[in-house]
């Protein structure tokens, strides 16, 4: 099971600040604990501002099919947008990400894993629940499971043919988020500072 | 003696790498080390290079301080948490060691002990960002340091013959920010590839050692060129090593071309950082070629 947490409001502002958001809610699945309250005062304060272009609700989009059909409809509406908001765990995130490539999608939550048993094993992006979802300064690719050494602050000295030193047949995570950042013009997240993972993921040490 | 100071002096600095023995016993590497590197500004001791285990960096760095050479005490992430690695910053400052080179260290995947726990609690630019901690008396928990602070010259490596040099030079602006002050690079082989790469790099304002490797023979460079990321040794270079086998395997031809690449990077760069891979003997001889 897993929890998502709305990241602090503070973060989410300066992310959507002065920019048209398309905001994606997903709650669907029942293994995820979803900050419903907080996300939609949050929401609502950004369509006063009149900064949202479109908001849906829905389940499963870390099912790709399933998140394409329900993303069809609004294609304008996401058009329009400078940016997506997306509300749901990590591989959520990574699957709207990867499909809508030329658009800054942000994580506008963190998740945390609850002991229990594990949810729908999602098909084809990987979350480790680590609790601080870097996705918004790594253009939508989780560097914890992308990259084989977990790394957050950047490629390590081992790729080779843009390879990851430790499988030759899997492409190096950093070699993709670099990609990535640059497609959608956000390469500047790596001018962020240096950035310490925090593994103590109960709530009391971590805030 | 940090090597700040010698770069600061506008020397050009030579620094050479010795890596620990598996087992306990280095007199022989000392006495190698004394014979052949009391020429060189810094020794660097790697710390269980590739993964594989041997004698620890910290240990080697104060043997070779106690003979009179300038250790650098390399440090890696892949086996020790930021407690164990702050706790090994504070020793190695306690024995007067004041070089450290910070890296993530190769995965244990591809070492003599590849069941082990990777660890990558810290990363390098996490650790140069904690190193810089320690210095102004805290440790990475937030909590005070009893008594006057650790004070080191920070290092950091950099690939700059790499297929990924934008993703490299992003990382080493990360590093710079971090808090490094040096950089030594993976071996070059293509000096055309290593002066494009410091006209990017020489906007970070920091110095760059270039990294040389003495190559040994064709085969172990077919060997890299096959396996260690960021080295490509051009073809040219390959036939070099195959002309004249004995030349080569008395290490001319390697002496050669070690020392051609020097010289063509030198104006480019503030120093040059030798990887010697056990023929320390020939360090002395490649430095009077390349006209050091
Ligand atoms: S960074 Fe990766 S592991 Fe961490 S919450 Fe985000 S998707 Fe999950
Ligand atoms: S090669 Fe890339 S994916 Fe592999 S450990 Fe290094 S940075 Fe991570």
């Amino acid at each position: 099971m897993l929890i998502t947490e709305m990241k602090a409001k503070e973060t989410l502002v300066s992310l959507t600040d002065g920019k048209k958001v398309f905001i994606i809610n997903c709650e669907g699945c029942k293994e995820v604990h979803f900050p419903g309250k907080e996300a939609k005062e949050f929401q609502k304060e950004l369509s006063e501002a009149g900064s949202v272009t479109g908001i849906i609700t829905t389940d499963y989009i870390c099912n790709p099919d399933n998140m394409k059909l329900r993303l069809s409809k609004h294609m304008a509406e996401i058009e329009a947008a400078d940016a997506v908001l997306v509300f749901s765990c990590g591989v959520g995130v990574q699957t709207i990400s990867a499909y809508l490539e030329d658009k800054p999608v942000y994580a506008a939550c963190d998740t945390y894993p609850l002991p229990g048993f594990q949810g729908v094993t999602p098909l084809e992006y990987e979350c480790d629940q680590c609790g601080e979802c870097w996705l918004n300064l790594t253009g939508g690719i989780c560097p914890i499971t992308a990259c084989s050494k977990s790394l957050v602050n950047g490629q390590c000295g081992g790729a080779k043919n843009g390879m990851c030193e430790v499988d030759n047949t899997m492409e190096c995570g950093w070699e993709r988020i670099h990609r990535r950042l640059a497609q959608i013009g956000r390469l500047d997240a790596l001018k962020s500072p240096v950035r310490v993972r925090n593994f103590a993921t109960d709530d009391e040490v971590s805030k | 003696m940090k090597i700040t100071e010698l770069f600061e002096r506008g020397e050009f600095v030579v620094s050479a790498e010795v890596g620990p023995p598996k087992g306990c016993h280095v007199e022989q590497l000392l006495e190698e080390a004394k014979t052949y590197l009391s020429g060189v500004h810094a020794v660097n001791v790697t710390d269980n290079q590739s993964s594989v285990m041997r004698l620890g960096s910290l240990a080697m760095c104060k043997a070779l301080k106690d003979e009179g050479l300038n250790p650098i005490f390399q440090l890696a992430c892949r086996d020790r948490n930021r407690i164990a690695l702050e706790s090994d910053l504070l020793s190695a400052a306690m024995f007067g060691i004041d070089n450290v080179l910070c890296l993530t260290g190769d995965h244990t995947k591809l070492g003599d002990h590849p069941q082990a726990k990777p660890v990558f609690d810290l990363d390098s630019v996490s650790l140069l960002h904690t190193v810089a901690k320690l210095e102004e008396g805290e440790d990475l928990g937030g909590n005070k340091l009893v008594g006057e602070p650790p004070k080191f010259a920070k290092g950091a490596v950099v690939s700059p013959c790499s297929d990924s040099v934008d993703a490299q030079l992003a990382k080493m602006e990360r590093k710079v920010a971090a808090g490094a002050e040096y950089f030594q690079t993976q071996a070059v082989f293509e000096p055309e590839k290593f002066i494009k790469f410091m006209e990017k790099a020489k906007q970070f304002g920091k110095p760059v050692q270039v990294g040389i490797i003495i190559p040994k023979s064709a085969g172990m460079v077919r060997f890299m060129n096959n396996n260690v990321a960021g080295i490509h040794v051009p073809d040219e270079m390959i036939e070099e090593l195959k002309k004249d086998p004995e030349k080569t395997k008395a290490g001319v031809t390697g002496v050669e071309i070690a020392a051609r690449i020097i010289k063509e990077c030198k104006p480019y760069c503030q120093g040059v950082h030798i990887m010697a891979l056990g023929w320390e003997s020939k360090v002395p001889a490649l430095l009077e070629a390349a006209g050091i």
